[in-house]
């Protein structure tokens, strides 16, 4: 039988992933533009015995994902920025008590209230340190209503197996346009659930890491499993604790266990597009990377080996294939609908090895692949 | 490189535009598995009167999702076609419609003008399906999907009373443009 297509706003594909997912519960608060993501999951939870909540404020929302993901549902949120500046309280909260969660965030400008309807990546440095304390962050970044239907996905599968907040990228361009989906078969794509504890309600301890790497099962809070959750530092049986060698333990492990190599290996996405032979390489994510993609095949033609790395997680940064690459090229440009937050990360990995420029924009427009290629032939 | 081609529908607010352009990137790409991206005025350029839609077409992949240089654009007022009848491509298509828009802004392309407002009203009986009429003109003028596919874009949209009217109003405007371009 052929597959279920349809014709689907980025918003909408963000949606039905979130269900394919699994996706049980969505709180929300609504926000240009990303206000169609809760318009759909409050039409499609429904019908999978789901649960939607409209609350009073984006912290609100925040504290009911975290509420209903504890008792055992896989949860959603769906904002912008300012929506997620809003939140990072209780972002950081679901880091340190490790619950898992999805965040979307349809980037617009900013700061503040900045332009609503105008497209933005100035998130991306949001993403990784919008909460304070130190933390991993995991975060994704589609180009397409497809890859944002199986970005949202893999988010889920993320937040459920490291067993912390997830948030899914993408700006208001990618959310509002109309695309072709093909909507996967269900278990065409593999989906995750949490580990559950295998021992007995008494012995259960909800923070037991047994590596300094390891992601502990998480019960359904409100079962016969009981345990304290709690935004302190604590210990194993999640009580509080100012222990030196505990409070190190646990910080050290809830970032070791998304940035040690297996995790890495296993987190990071990237797209090459013809970067084998390139001399420079765009480094470029969500929509601006369709505009570089489109550059890179016109300087093809011109005889300029140009090639693309377009990394999907942009959290944690893909390190080490940006250095490979930094080794090969004579230049790096970095494209982004900011004014240079990634360029930072890129400059961190490559340092001197290669020459390193920006194309960046604000002002509500995508950045067009003509302005790419002028950089592109002002640096090589 | 990808062939890409490029339409923009334009008019007031609530004239079903937006929906012209869903309409035709659904014949293209769900219909015809060819590849399509649309798009829409949004926010504040989406108030105050002129509105546009616009769709990408191609046999690959699209990479930049907006309009660079349009090969063809409907103006279905005249504060659309002062606003969106730019950036036409050298050679390229405009389509008004003839008693909303009396001065076509003039360019190095070539202009077309059938009435379309005029038709749903008094040929269908209906001024809602002008969108309708507004399709088959351009997929008419454009030949950018074939004209089956259009009008199986717009009968899956509509429900079932409608279908006739629809029809109607899909031959009506993708006629009338091949009749001027024969004349």
């Amino acid at each position: 039988m052929a597959k279920k297509v349809a014709l689907l706003q980025g918003n909408s594909a963000c949606a039905l992933g979130a269900i394919y997912a699994g996706c049980k519960f969505f709180g929300g608060y609504p926000i240009t533009p990303s206000t169609e993501v809760a318009e759909v999951m409050s039409e499609e939870l429904p019908k999978v015995g789901g649960k939607f909540i409209q609350m009073e404020d984006e912290i609100g929302a925040m504290a009911s994902v975290i509420g209903a993901s504890l008792a055992g549902s896989k949860s959603l949120t769906a904002t912008s920025g300012p929506g997620v500046s809003l939140k990072q309280e209780l972002i950081g909260y679901a880091c340190i008590a490790e619950v898992p969660c999805v965040i979307i965030n349809v980037m617009r400008g900013g700061p503040s209230t900045g332009m609503p309807t105008g497209p933005g990546q100035s998130d991306v440095m949001q993403a990784r340190w919008g909460t304070h304390g130190d933390h991993a962050a995991i975060a994704v970044c589609p180009e397409s209503c497809q890859e944002i239907f199986t970005e949202t996905v893999r988010a889920f599968n993320l937040a459920e197996k490291y067993r912390m907040p997830v948030q899914v990228l993408y700006d208001e361009i990618v959310g509002h346009m109309r695309e072709r989906i093909v909507f996967p078969e269900p278990g065409e794509l593999e989906i995750i659930d949490r580990a559950a504890p295998t021992c007995s309600p008494e012995e259960y301890k909800p923070y037991d890491a047994k590596s300094d790497t390891d992601v502990p099962p998480l019960a359904v809070f409100g079962s016969e499993y009981r345990f304290h959750v709690t935004g302190l530092n604590k210990a194993a049986d999640g009580f509080p604790t100012t222990k030196a060698n505990l409070v190190a333990f646990e910080e050290r492990r809830q970032i070791a266990k998304v940035e040690c190599p297996e995790a890495r290996a296993d987190i990071e996405s990237n797209e090459e597009y013809l970067t084998e032979d390139a001399e420079v390489v765009i480094f470029a994510y969500g929509s601006s990377a369709r505009s570089a993609r489109y550059a890179v095949n016109k300087m093809r033609a011109e005889g300029i080996k140009a090639g693309l790395f377009r990394p999907i997680t942009i959290w944690p940064f893909p390190e080490k294939r940006v250095a490979e690459l930094g080794k090969q090229v004579n230049s790096m440009v970095v494209v982004e609908m900011n004014l240079g937050q990634m360029i930072f990360e890129v400059e961190r990995i490559v340092k001197n090895d290669c020459k390193l420029a920006g194309v960046f924009r604000v002002d509500g427009d995508p950045i067009n692949p003509g302005e790419i290629m002028a950089k592109v032939k002002e640096v090589l | 490189m990808a062939e890409r081609y490029e339409i923009r529908f334009s008019g007031a607010g609530g004239q079903g535009l937006i929906t012209a352009g869903i309409i035709l990137a659904e014949a293209a790409s769900i219909i015809e598995g060819r590849h399509a991206v649309q798009s829409q005025s949004y926010g504040p350029e989406a108030r105050g009167g002129a509105s546009k839609s616009e769709v990408i077409i191609g046999e690959d992949p699209i990479d930049y999702p907006k309009a660079t240089i349009v090969d063809a654009c409907l103006a279905m007022t005249q504060e659309a076609a002062d606003k969106y009848a730019v950036g036409i491509k050298p050679g390229g298509l405009l389509l008004v419609d003839t008693d909303f828009v009396k001065n076509p802004p003039k360019g190095d392309y070539t202009i077309y003008d059938i009435p379309i407002m005029r038709t749903a009203k008094l040929e269908v009986g209906r001024e809602i399906v002008a969108n309708v009429i507004a399709l088959g003109a351009m997929i008419a003028l454009t030949d950018v999907v074939k004209r089956e596919s259009g009008l199986q874009a717009v009968l899956a949209k509509v429900p079932e009373a409608f279908i006739e009217l629809n029809k109607k109003a899909y031959n009506l405007g993708f006629e009338k443009v091949k009749e001027l371009m024969a004349g």
